[in-house]
């Protein structure tokens, strides 16, 4: 791709604990490209939190360790002073978190709070500011928004409130938006609400969304790439239609063969990825999923790279070849279907048809 | 996939990474690697022993009976017998200053007060006073509040408003006070002593300062309690062992009680330090310990007249109160930072 | 916001009542002690007897009996001290007032201060040697008794070192009213200052430090730094201020049980004749005419100062203010 906005290179971030060192992110990397999106998917544990957090060096405690570099518009952010770094959030990057109830503070006023960033980034009046505030919870879709700008955060509902976090986030037009896990705690039509609004910020400013999400769902309806993350390392990494229709790991596989789903004959019983996920202090020898993967051989002791298999920019930590995985694949998510030997790649089964 | 046992087998050969470990060990481990809080529990614990050995002190080493007035005493310094009182005043002594600081284990160590007592041996009876009242205090009064708390958080309704009204009426009074009052009153009823029901309490007991101190704190400490009490109560494995059939006894004492233990547990060294600093308080202001008893707050109130000319009698009694309670305070840090679930993520040394 | 004051003043009265309540029964209903004696105290000839006995109505029904003592206490302020040459207890504890008010205040501009330093420069300069330097510091300050404290103080500035410079200037112990000398004032008043603050500094310090690491790690201060604020920012405008709600209600109440008669253990070691040493000479009198007053007065101030916490809470946290 084209020079990319941000690249995450072989990221390592440790604790240190009374149990041990904990490998939270063990060797990352990625890429955004400007304007794209990414949808970071693992389940919890992954590392994906922390991948995000020590991108924006938000990550204080004193038994931290890095490793590893994050190139930003051509500087690595991990060697940026405090001062530096500080220009860059809120301006450049731009964060919003899981939980909308508690990540606003609650003594001040929303507007007051959405001011205080526009002022620490750019010079301006505070009637400026305050216009531009109640301007952006407009944008976000927030009712009366001149009245509710003088409100206080438990006056907002849950979905209300993410909407002021995601105002106040793109309140200095950043280049990227990390969402991290931006409607889990939200009921599902807010999520979609949500969802759409990000969507629609995206389009009309060209931001850069890297989402992170335990939800499938959720990653298939905005990201334009998907990474996914097990025990704090990458294991596949693709277009969202290569991941979803053309996995290549066998975590990966898991994940997808525990979807229900409604347009397919009911499975006797949904798959779940059997075991249990690592510890983070003790990592397997070897592949971290090998204990729990059913496909595991004797190469798998050796820790596989992340790698383009097929050259179609499709990134995958397995050691198995890409026959091999077709076969195995189409059993792993439709088991329902493994007595019908000429399955290749479930063609008929993809709501838009076939179209590449 | 693997089939259901497969799956179960599996989970099997991975339980050992993943094994449960009980959280008092943990707690224990943390607390023993916690050097502040173990030095601390020491010099406690020795000063603990020091008091109780008083008794042996004041006869086998100093030879001197320490609660009785000695003013016509004399002492060996340095060899040479010396009267305790020095610059005679005539028979009753007016005027005179005792003797200083000596040295000497035998013979007045810190000297004489002002009617002529060892104060090395009073500084010990003293700290037999103040620790037996600031633990015994300190263990009703968590014990006492634990209980109501139990029994107010876990039958709810009335007999909670009932309880709760009652120790935020005993709160309403502020403590100080509170104590003033108490301990007055008591000291103004006949000298002869108290009769509680078919029990004398003699009116220099040292149960009058410790009642009183606990039942003043009886809230502070309820409060806390009754609140985890109630967080408890609503969890999921309560109404598990309800369903089971379990009485209300043993719901409160086998399912509630160890819950709530470790916060009882963390609030046991503060309440002894602080009661330690009332009752020193209230000894001061002559309304705690009484004659013939002596306590670290007697001797300092004793030792004001002395202050410019021998100031180690206040100095030596005041010192005991600081490390006592500077100990305490230091292993209640410790005793909490081990039981608190978040310390997980904190490397200690 | 009117009925949250309206509702909260209810409660306030309510609570005083039931205050004045424990008094009477403390002090007129203790089983197995005369009232009218332990009144009379030492100079109890049947004379006085029968008069105390009839001012609060000992042959009379209970809620009269109360309805007397609170009338000599607020409505006629007849109270008088036998102990004490039939004082009027209720004048002299306004003439002593002004000692006590100076002392406290005083000493919590000092502790406030200090200790919200204290607190802050702990927590920020977390991991290095400051922190736990700062903390043992407090860690004494809470271990001492503060009237031992004020004879350490009293020990040096007014023995030994009394004549070196560092300490001439410390003028007798005792107490000089502002309207009389207000340097003498000050200059007595420096010492007792230090004194008395030194035990809040060391708890308040350590309760800050406490609620400051706690807040550090919330999720609106981790959106501040999002935000891209500068770290001192982030550590006044938005830790240190949701520490105030707290702060500010454990200062309410301490300042309230200081005017109240906590102040009574330094005015006593400093001489100062404020309302704590009337308490104080009047329980080595046992004198309890002037005890009941100091003890009423004492807690209607307390009471009455955590009701205003309360007001000040709501004006600080705008999630407890009434919608």
């Amino acid at each position: 791709m084209a020079e990319p906005l941000l690249e995450v290179r072989d990221l390592k971030v440790s604790f240190r604990t009374e149990d041990g060192t904990v490998n939270a992110v063990d060797g990352v990397s990625l890429e955004v490209a400007p304007g794209e999106t990414l949808g970071i998917v693992g389940e919890s544990g992954s590392g994906k939190s922390v991948t995000m957090m020590s991108v924006m060096r938000l990550i204080n405690d004193p038994n931290a360790s890095f490793e590893g570099e994050v190139i930003y518009k051509g500087r690595d952010l991990m060697t940026l002073s405090q001062d530096q770094i500080r220009d860059i959030r809120g301006s450049g990057i731009a964060m919003i978190f899981q939980d909308p109830m508690t990540s606003l503070n609650p003594v001040y006023r929303v507007g007051w709070q959405i001011e205080e960033q526009i002022r620490a980034h750019e010079k301006v009046s505070k009637q400026a500011a305050r216009a531009r505030a109640i301007e952006l919870l407009g944008a976000v879709g927030i009712p009366h928004p001149a009245q509710r700008v003088d409100d206080y955060q438990h006056q907002f509902s849950g979905g209300m409130r993410q909407r002021v976090m995601i105002a106040m986030a793109v309140s200095c037009s950043p280049d990227l938006l990390i969402a991290d896990e931006p409607t889990t705690a939200l009921d599902v039509t807010i999520q979609a609400q949500i969802l759409a609004l990000i969507k629609k910020l995206r389009d009309d400013f060209g931001t850069a969304v890297i989402l992170i999400s335990h939800d499938m769902g959720v990653v298939a309806d905005i990201a334009d790439r998907v990474a996914v993350m097990y025990a704090g390392r990458v294991v596949e990494q693709g277009s969202l239609r290569g991941l979803f229709y053309d996995a290549q790991h066998p975590y990966t596989w898991g994940l997808l063969g525990s979807i229900a789903r409604l347009d397919r004959p009911r499975p006797r019983r949904l798959t779940a990825i059997r075991g249990l996920p690592p510890s983070l202090i003790r990592l397997p020898e070897g592949c971290a999923f090998g204990p729990r993967c059913p496909y595991r051989f004797d190469r798998c002791a050796e820790v596989p790279l992340l790698t383009d298999k097929l050259g179609d920019g499709h990134l995958d930590a397995c050691h198995l070849d890409p026959e091999q995985k077709k076969e195995r694949r189409d059993r792993a998510i439709r088991p329902d279907l493994t007595a019908r030997q000429d399955l290749a790649v479930p063609q008929d089964l993809s709501p838009e048809g076939a179209e590449q | 996939m693997a089939t259901l046992l497969e799956q179960v087998e599996l989970s099997a050969e991975l339980r050992p990474a993943i094994a449960g470990r009980n959280p008092w060990a943990l707690a224990g481990r943390r607390l023993r690697r916690n050097r502040m809080a173990l030095a601390a529990l020491g010099l406690f614990l020795l000063i603990v022993v020091l008091s109780l050995l008083a008794p042996w002190y004041a006869r086998d080493v100093a030879h001197v009976n320490p609660l009785v007035p000695n003013l016509n005493g004399t002492t060996v310094v340095g060899g040479k017998v010396v009267p305790v009182m020095q610059q005679g005043g005539g028979s009753l002594h007016l005027g005179e200053t005792p003797i200083g600081p000596t040295g000497d284990l035998h013979h007045y160590f810190l000297g004489a007060d002002l009617v002529g007592r060892d104060v090395a041996a009073l500084l010990l009876y003293g700290g037999r006073s103040s620790l037996q009242i600031g633990i015994s205090s300190a263990v009703i009064c968590c014990a006492v509040a634990t209980l109501v708390a139990l029994v107010a958080g876990f039958f709810g309704g009335l007999v909670d408003t009932v309880l709760s009204r009652i120790m935020d009426i005993i709160w309403a009074f502020p403590v100080f006070l509170l104590a003033i009052s108490i301990s007055t009153e008591l000291l103004t009823a006949r000298s002869g002593g108290i009769q509680v029901g078919p029990v004398h309490v003699n009116a220099a007991s040292l149960w009058l300062p410790t009642a009183i101190i606990a039942f003043i704190y009886l809230p502070y400490v309820y409060r806390p309690i009754r609140g985890q009490v109630l967080s408890v109560v609503n969890k999921e494995f309560v109404e598990a062992a309800i369903a089971q059939g379990a009485s209300n006894l043993r719901l409160i004492f086998s399912e509630i009680l160890p819950n709530v233990v470790s916060t009882v547990i963390v609030f046991l060294p503060l309440m002894i330090a602080t009661n330690i600093i009332l009752e020193s308080s209230l000894s001061f202001l002559s309304i705690g310990v009484q004659p013939p008893n002596v306590s670290w707050g007697t001797i300092i109130s004793d030792g004001q007249d002395l202050l410019y000319s021998r100031p180690w009698v206040s100095m030596s009694a005041g010192i005991m109160i600081v490390l006592t309670v500077l100990a305490l305070n230091v292993l209640g840090d410790g005793v909490r930072d081990a039981l608190d679930p978040r310390a997980k993520l904190r490397v200690e040394g | 916001m009117l009925t949250f004051i309206v509702r909260r003043s209810l409660g306030t009265v309510l609570v005083l009542f039931v205050i004045t309540v424990l008094v009477f029964i403390i002090f007129f209903k203790t089983p197995g002690v005369d009232p009218a004696r332990a009144i009379a105290g030492r100079n109890s000839s049947p004379q006085i007897l029968a008069e105390i006995r009839a001012q609060f109505g000992l042959n009379r029904p209970l809620p009269v009996q109360y309805a007397l003592m609170m009338k000599s206490l607020f409505i006629s302020r007849n109270l008088v001290s036998y102990s004490n040459q039939g004082v009027l207890v209720v004048p002299e504890i306004g003439a002593a007032a002004p000692a006590t008010l100076s002392l406290v205040f005083g000493a919590a501009v000092i502790w406030v201060v200090v200790a919200i330093a204290m607190g802050v420069a702990a927590a920020k300069f977390r991991g290095t040697l400051l922190d736990p330097l700062l903390m043992i510091l407090a860690l004494i300050g809470i271990s001492a008794p503060v009237f031992w404290v004020g004879q350490v103080a009293n020990l040096i500035s007014q023995g030994g070192l009394h004549s070196t410079p560092l300490f001439s200037w410390v003028p007798a112990l005792g107490y000089t009213s502002f309207t009389q000398s207000p340097v003498l004032w000050f200059k007595g008043l420096v010492i007792p200052w230090i004194t008395l603050s030194i035990l809040y500094i060391g708890f308040y310090a350590r309760v800050l430090r406490a609620n400051l690491l706690e807040i550090q790690n919330e999720d609106y201060v981790r959106t501040a730094r999002a935000k891209g604020l500068r770290e001192r920012r982030v550590l006044l405008r938005h830790t240190l201020r949701n520490s105030m709600v707290t702060f500010v209600s454990l200062f309410g109440l301490d300042f309230g049980a200081l005017v109240g008669g906590g102040a009574i253990l330094t005015e006593v070691v400093f001489n100062i004749h404020g309302v704590g040493f009337l308490t104080y000479q009047a329980l080595t009198n046992l004198d309890l005419p002037t005890i009941i007053a100091t003890v009423v007065f004492g807690a209607f101030f307390i009471v009455l100062a955590s009701a205003l916490v309360d007001l000040g809470y709501a004006w600080l946290d705008p999630r407890v203010r009434p919608a």
